[in-house]
């Protein structure tokens, strides 16, 4: 699917933090690191369905807020030792507007 | 351009430690060549002894494998054993000719095992005991021959001697003094071990010495000859009588050496093209031959390898574990006293517990534990520490985990749990889960368990026995971690203590400020360090420091407490505990009005609200009308009270309204963790004031203050520290008291913690002997506190009201919402 859908502007999401987008197929986090760029997870841990939305964010990595799991913003995989993955969409950003796939 | 070459030789656990740790640093800085005499690649010497007893095969205990090397670009010549040195031309000469140009070299030739020097001791059928090799040849022997000895009751020989009796073969062990283990274990604890082992069917000839080997007819040994003149026969010989650090390759290149190759603390040797690290080096007269030192020594030639020149090994203090499946042992320090220090022993020979801690100047120099080693990293610490125990010497003895303690059963002995057993309460993990993770994950440390299997990695209150499971799995190569050097996190090698002096000193005024400031490794550091960060900043800069809620955890942020459904809990406050009518008819409607769940009164005599949805936060205090009570937070959450003598018929003092005014006078204070108060209005103490943070309990001529109490994980007692007459004083002391925690403590160390750290004694100093220093921290904390706004008001009013809206998209023909905080989201076709 190639649909992008406007979802809100850069300024719109902290830095080091992330916004919630709620849609029919569930929750997804968008996140902005300190370098501006934005990456979207599903809103689920790959652990035990934490929010990773409401995490911490560092680097390019978000710490889940139920166990303190990291998370791989830009691949949707959990930090080493732990293992698994959390479902990635595809986001962008032009003129400070954020698109994103759901 | 050219990279520098680097060139190590020798490929043990010490220096590929040194290469892994300087790719991390410097990925890109080295074109890096090993040598290493043996065949393999880096395997974990400490778990030979498993193999050995067939607990484990050889490619489980592979640390670096050969696609390790490739993948990091590492030319390998494993095989080939360096013969020369040659300092001028800076290159390296392996025994088949092949040669390697270095601009650094990193020495790491390890030890050799000494072989005692009498006729036959180069038979067929004599090893030593040292590489994977010898491992293999012994567990060949064991399939072949029935008799063997070993020479040498030390660790290594037990070690050995109990491997290959699980082999099947019949073992003596040979030994020059008369009690085992003489460099690690005093008398006692030697004859206790010798018991046990002998009960596991070893034989034990002490003291002996060896006079010869004996050749049998088939050409290989077939006895051992003592110079007393008996003879026992012998099929296998194994010497493990000690190592000497492998300096011959250093030595012939002209460096100098002593008994080691000779390191200054940055780990270079006399040629500063040259570094050495692991058991080849003498560093300050010492050859240390256990991992944890080695670790730290190529951490530190790391650093300096990658230029960055900052590390410095100033040396080890260590202790011993045997790893013999079921049998504890722990040794560190002066064990044997001596002159001027004094000992305290408790010797339970039926029940095979020995423990003796050698004191001197009322600071413990040495300890020997056998049986019951759950304290040992406890003791080992204090020790390391140099701490003075006279206060706590009374209980010294029962460790500092034998009272209170949950989640796993009251357990203190790993030794003695089944495989099945369960450790770790919070994450449910059992003994042979983590034995399982250490053996094949090649784990050393308590931080690397912790990642791998979680264990003692939530409430932590099962860490002395995952400890103790490390201990015996892989014996002397694990060192308690030095919590005093304790770095931050990971980001930095900074202390806490050293994060705060600089914040303090060079008015670093935030997060960026202090991460560029103390040099941070990391971009923005992480989910450990930056709430750290936060809270340090807003101690020292109360009224200055902005508060970066991006660096709180979401509990913090949003004013509530997160639940494992995404939902979140709400606590009002309730001064004191103490409610009316109206305000439970109003919590009553805002439960009915947002449909939640639960509603349940909390231990801290306060109404939790819980499965408010997050967007439903600000609405939901907007209605409730009352402050936010903090049940969330690293901060005051409650005091709690009796009714006392406003109508108890025992009540002597009024600790209801006591309670109150320290309520509001806390409200909204930050601390290094949640700090919990409660006050009694008699001894009968029906509030629980003596498991808290603060703790008071009114008498008839005033107030007891109680600090450092305990509650939770770990239940333990409050201390007492004043006596007071006024009501007056209980707020300032009890003030001054939580000033000194929230300026010095570490964050995240609750006051029993941070108590236990500095001594009951020094508390004392500040806040009952030093008037003025009291009366200082006392407006202090007045001063941090004054004008702060209730959270909750501010986020009614609109503050940060993005963190609480979810942007609503759903497919167009289904647009829905109250349209409070909608927004209509556009799609674009791409």
């Amino acid at each position: 699917m190639s649909e992008w859908l406007k979802v809100c502007t850069l300024e719109e999401i902290p830095r080091l933090g992330a916004r919630v987008v709620q849609t029919g197929k569930g929750d997804i986090a968008v996140f902005r690191n300190a370098g501006d760029e934005v990456f979207a997870l599903k809103d689920k841990c790959p652990h035990k369905g934490g929010p990773l939305s409401q995490g911490i964010v560092y680097d390019r990595r978000v710490a889940c807020p139920l166990h303190g799991w990291s998370v791989h913003l830009d691949s949707g995989e959990a930090v080493a030792p732990d293992k698994g993955c959390t479902h990635r969409h595809q986001v962008k950003v032009e003129d400070s507007v954020v698109y994103l796939q759901v | 351009m050219k990279r520098a070459r680097l060139v190590m030789v020798g490929n043990g656990m010490a220096g590929v430690r040194t290469l892994e740790e300087l790719l991390k640093l410097a990925p890109d800085l080295y074109d890096i060549t090993v040598f290493g005499a043996e065949p393999h690649g880096n395997y974990n010497r400490i778990l030979l002894s498993p193999v050995l007893a067939g607990e484990m095969t050889l490619p489980e205990i592979m640390l670096n494998d050969f696609d390790w090397y490739r993948d990091n670009g590492i030319t390998l010549h494993a095989g080939k054993k360096v013969v020369e040195i040659d300092r001028a031309r800076r290159r390296v000469v392996a025994s088949d000719g092949t040669e390697a140009e270095y601009d650094r070299l990193l020495l790491a030739t390890g030890s050799n095992p000494f072989i005692l020097p009498i006729p036959g001791n180069d038979l067929p059928g004599v090893l030593a005991y040292r590489d994977i090799a010898d491992t293999q040849a012994m567990v060949d022997a064991a399939a072949h021959y029935r008799r063997a000895v070993v020479i040498g009751g030390g660790l290594l020989g037990l070690e050995a001697a109990n491997g290959l009796k699980l082999r099947g073969m019949d073992v003596t062990v040979v030994h020059a003094v008369d009690w085992l283990m003489e460099r690690q274990l005093d008398r006692n604890a030697a004859d206790m071990l010798k018991a046990s082992l002998e009960a596991k069917g070893l034989k034990f000839l002490m003291p002996r010495l060896t006079a010869e080997l004996v050749r049998g007819e088939s050409g290989r040994v077939c006895a051992v000859k003592f110079k007393d003149g008996d003879e026992i026969p012998a099929d296998l010989v194994v010497m493990a009588v000690g190592i000497r650090p492998n300096t011959a390759l250093a030595e012939a290149a002209g460096l100098y050496c002593n008994r080691g190759v000779v390191v200054n603390d940055t780990m270079q040797t006399y040629d500063p093209r040259i570094y050495a690290v692991g058991e080849c080096v003498a560093h300050r007269g010492v050859a240390y031959g256990l991992v944890a030192p080695l670790f730290e020594q190529a951490k530190v030639a790391a650093n300096h390898l990658a230029n960055f020149g900052i590390g410095r090994y100033t040396g080890s203090v260590v202790s011993t574990k045997l790893k013999v499946t079921g049998i504890d042992v722990f040794s560190a320090g002066d064990f044997m006293g001596g002159a001027g220090t004094e000992e305290i022993v408790l010797h339970d020979r039926t029940g095979g517990v020995y423990k003796k801690l050698v004191l001197k100047d009322e600071k413990i120099v040495g300890a020997v534990l056998y049986g019951d080693t759950v304290d040992s990293s406890w003791y080992f610490q204090l020790m390391r520490d140099g701490k003075e125990v006279g206060e706590i010497r009374d209980h010294l003895m029962f460790g500092e985990s034998h009272l209170g303690n949950a989640g796993h059963q009251g357990q203190n002995k790993a030794a003695a749990m089944p495989d099945e057993a369960e450790v770790c309460g919070c994450n449910g993990v059992c003994k042979g889960t983590i034995v399982k993770a250490i053996k094949e994950k090649g784990l050393f440390t308590l931080d690397e368990v912790r990642r791998h299997t979680k264990a003692s990695g939530s409430c932590g209150s099962c860490t002395g026995l995952v400890e103790q499971i490390i201990a015996s799995t892989i014996g002397g190569a694990y060192q308690p971690q030095d919590v005093k050097k304790k770095p931050l996190c990971g980001c930095t090698d900074h202390t806490h203590e050293e994060v705060r002096k600089a914040i303090r000193e060079n008015r670093l005024l935030s997060i960026p400020e202090v991460m560029r400031f103390l040099e941070w490794r990391t971009p923005d550091g992480c989910a450990s360090c930056r709430p750290a960060l936060n809270y340090y900043l807003i101690c020292a800069w109360p009224k200055e420091y902005q508060d970066d809620p991006q660096s709180r955890f979401i509990n913090e942020r949003a004013h509530a407490n997160i639940q494992k459904d995404g939902t979140y809990s709400v606590v009002p406050r309730i001064y004191g505990g103490v409610t009316t009518p109206a305000q439970l008819k109003r919590i009553a409607e805002v439960a009915e009005k947002y449909h939640i769940p639960t509603v349940k009164i909390t231990g801290g005599q306060r109404i939790d609200l819980l499965g408010v949805k997050k967007e439903d936060l600000p609405k939901v205090w907007a209605d409730l009308d009352m402050p936010s009570g903090f049940a969330y937070g690293k901060s005051i959450r409650t005091v709690k009270t009796c009714v006392g003598s406003e109508w108890c018929r025992f009540g002597v003092q009024d600790s209801t309204n006591m309670g109150i005014e320290l309520e509001r006078a806390l409200d909204r204070m930050w601390a290094p963790h949640k700090v919990k108060l409660a006050v009694s209005g008699c001894p009968r103490n029906c509030a629980e004031a003596t498991i808290k943070d603060v703790g008071v309990v009114g008498v008839d001529s005033g107030w007891e203050i109680y600090v450092a109490g305990n509650g939770g994980i770990k239940a333990e007692v409050a201390q007492f520290l004043v006596k007071v007459k006024t009501r007056e004083e209980v707020m300032e002391y009890t003030c001054a008291f939580l000033q000194l925690y929230r300026e010095e403590a570490r964050y995240l160390d609750r006051t029993v913690h941070w108590v236990e750290r500095v001594g009951l004694d020094y508390v004392k100093k500040r806040i009952v002997d030093d008037d003025a220093g009291r009366r200082a921290l006392y407006e202090r904390l007045l001063y941090a506190l004054q004008d702060e706004r209730d959270p909750w008001a501010e986020r009614v009013r609109g503050l940060a009201a993005a963190e609480f809206q979810p942007i609503k998209f759903y497919d167009k023909d289904s647009l829905s919402g109250d349209g409070n905080n909608e927004r209509m989201a556009e799609s674009v076709h791409a």
